[in-house]
């Protein structure tokens, strides 16, 4: 299966999940669209959506929820195809 | 009070560091992982690591600042702005330490952090609050009276509305009569309450504060600010006195200011905000903070006065060093707040590595900053790298001084908002001082739009 890795295209912190009391945009082996939103990064105080930028099934998270990350680092895995 | 901890970063913590040297106060800074090699650990006599790079595992842990503290034989702490300096929680637990916490005590900070309350305050110190109908009006007729003693424009809001919604503006009586029952049946459909009050709208708003010192018993005003520049509520540029504002309201503004000090007692540096209405030349208490802000510069600037170490001094217990004869404005003074976003791309916030920075000096210019060359902007916190503060004689020459000091100002890696401010001060409506508070913003998607 071909592998698209979503990057996030700023550095920050990542997170899982739109708030901390909503569940996360997807659950590991969810399927996500490509426009849709895989994560938050926030940067000086403000906050980007990730999108998924593929569509097919995301099986697996490089980075875990609130981890820093750079401009550029792959975050997950989308399967597609 | 001999050694001051300092509970914050950037370039407040830089300009609070300066202040206690000044005053022979040794400094302890406290610092993410971010921030290792940054100005304000560096500055410091010492300097300990509290966490890793986000705010919310470093600066705004305060056990992580306390231990600091103990470990490093701190006697005060300076919450500089934003982080946890309006936390009365944290202002408690700094005293019940047996620290000295720089600013007003914490029973202050949490009743002037609550909106209801504070108002309540203002009102029992005579200060003005924008005209409303206290809660609920049940009908239209009940509406048409009230909004004949809070005077139109009205805003016509739903009692059970937020963040702007459920939010009508009505010009006259007529208008009030027709909107008012459609409005409440679709609060009641939204929100499920039908529930409508009233408060003057206030069409050509300027946002005007008040700086204020106060050392518990008597209180002092440092005059005011201009901070009506604004961009999604955040302040991008702001002037000492303010243009705009006749003698007589400045007299009647900082007179209240002083006034709801002494309500409540007030211990520190502080500001009261208010919302001037342009048309009517009427003024309206909007909040207090108590705390030191971003813009204090600029009064500092045109009063000759060190805001951060008076409050420093403050808080070791000394009285206030100067009655209100003694405080006058000399010529004018503008802030510019430069940040690491890039203007041409919706303000998209801009981290990084930094290059060559060159920053504006020379006659009446000052630059607080932490940015330094070869340093980083961390994405973890807020976007601010200078604030660019330029004196003038009078305004106009102020504004003259601000073209050549914003021109200078260049740093290599980062996108900034600098060159923005140069455009800024050739508009005419800048110059001439025609302005409100939505006034930037207008500019910003009108420059947008012939992009």
């Amino acid at each position: 299966m071909p592998r698209h890795e979503v990057v996030s295209p700023i550095p920050g912190v990542f997170y899982r999940r739109p708030d901390p009391d909503s569940p996360p945009f997807v659950e590991d082996g969810g399927t996500v669209a490509a426009d849709q939103a895989v994560g938050l990064v926030e940067v000086m105080k403000s906050f980007h959506q990730v999108a998924a930028g593929a569509e097919g099934t995301l099986v697996e998270f490089l980075v875990g929820d609130e981890d820093e990350v750079d401009a550029g680092q792959p975050v997950a895995v989308v399967e597609t195809g | 009070m001999k050694r001051l901890l300092v509970a914050n970063r950037g370039e407040i913590a830089v300009r609070i560091i300066r202040a206690a040297r000044d005053l022979g106060i040794a400094t302890v800074a406290v610092h993410s992982k971010a921030d290792a090699d940054a100005l304000h650990t560096r500055l410091a006599d010492t300097a300990t690591e509290i966490g890793p790079s986000p705010a919310s595992k470093s600066y705004l842990v305060i056990d992580a600042i306390l231990a600091a503290a103990k470990e490093s034989g701190a006697d005060a702490v300076h919450p500089g702005y934003g982080f946890l300096s309006e936390r009365a929680g944290f202002a408690a637990a700094v005293a019940d330490a047996g620290l000295t916490f720089v600013g007003p005590d914490a029973s202050v900070i949490e009743r002037m952090g609550d909106k209801v309350a504070a108002r309540e305050i203002a009102r029992a110190a005579g200060v003005p609050t924008v005209p409303g109908t206290p809660g609920g009006v049940a009908d239209v007729d009940e509406a048409l009276a009230a909004a004949e003693d809070v005077g139109y424009p009205v805003m016509l809001k739903a009692a059970a509305g937020g963040g702007g919604r459920g939010i009508r503006v009505v010009d006259d009586a007529d208008a009030l009569r027709t909107a008012f029952g459609q409005a409440s049946q679709e609060a009641a459909k939204a929100f499920g309450d039908g529930t409508m009050y009233l408060e003057r709208f206030v069409t050509h708003a300027r946002h005007v504060e008040v700086q204020v010192l106060g050392d518990g018993s008597d209180a002092v005003h440092l005059l005011d600010r201009e901070c009506s520049l604004q961009r999604r509520r955040q302040k991008m540029v702001e002037e000492a006195v303010a243009p705009g504002v006749s003698d007589t309201l400045r007299k009647r503004m900082t007179e209240a200011s002083v006034a709801l000090c002494r309500q409540v007692g007030y211990r520190s540096a502080g500001t009261v905000e208010y919302l001037v209405d342009d048309d009517t030349g009427e003024f309206f208490f909007i909040e207090m903070n108590t705390r030191i802000q971003v813009e204090h510069p600029a009064t500092e600037l045109v009063t000759g006065l060190d805001i951060v170490a008076d409050q420093l001094r403050i808080a070791a217990g000394e009285p206030l060093r100067f009655v209100q004869d003694d405080v006058t404005a000399r010529g004018h003074a503008i802030e510019f707040r430069v940040c690491a976003e890039d203007p041409a791309n919706n303000f998209l916030p801009a981290p990084g590595a930094l290059g060559r920075v060159t920053l504006p000096a020379g006659p009446w210019v000052r630059c607080d900053t932490w940015a330094e060359p070869d340093g980083k902007v961390p994405p973890f916190y807020d976007s601010l790298l200078a604030k660019v503060i330029v004196w003038g004689a009078d305004r106009e020459e102020a504004i003259r001084r601000s073209r050549r000091a914003l021109a200078e100002f260049s740093v290599a890696g980062v996108a900034t908002t600098a060159g923005l401010f140069g455009e800024l001060l050739d508009e005419d409506w800048f110059t001439a001082g025609e302005f409100h508070t939505g006034t930037l913003e207008q500019w910003l998607a009108t420059r947008e739009g012939n992009a």
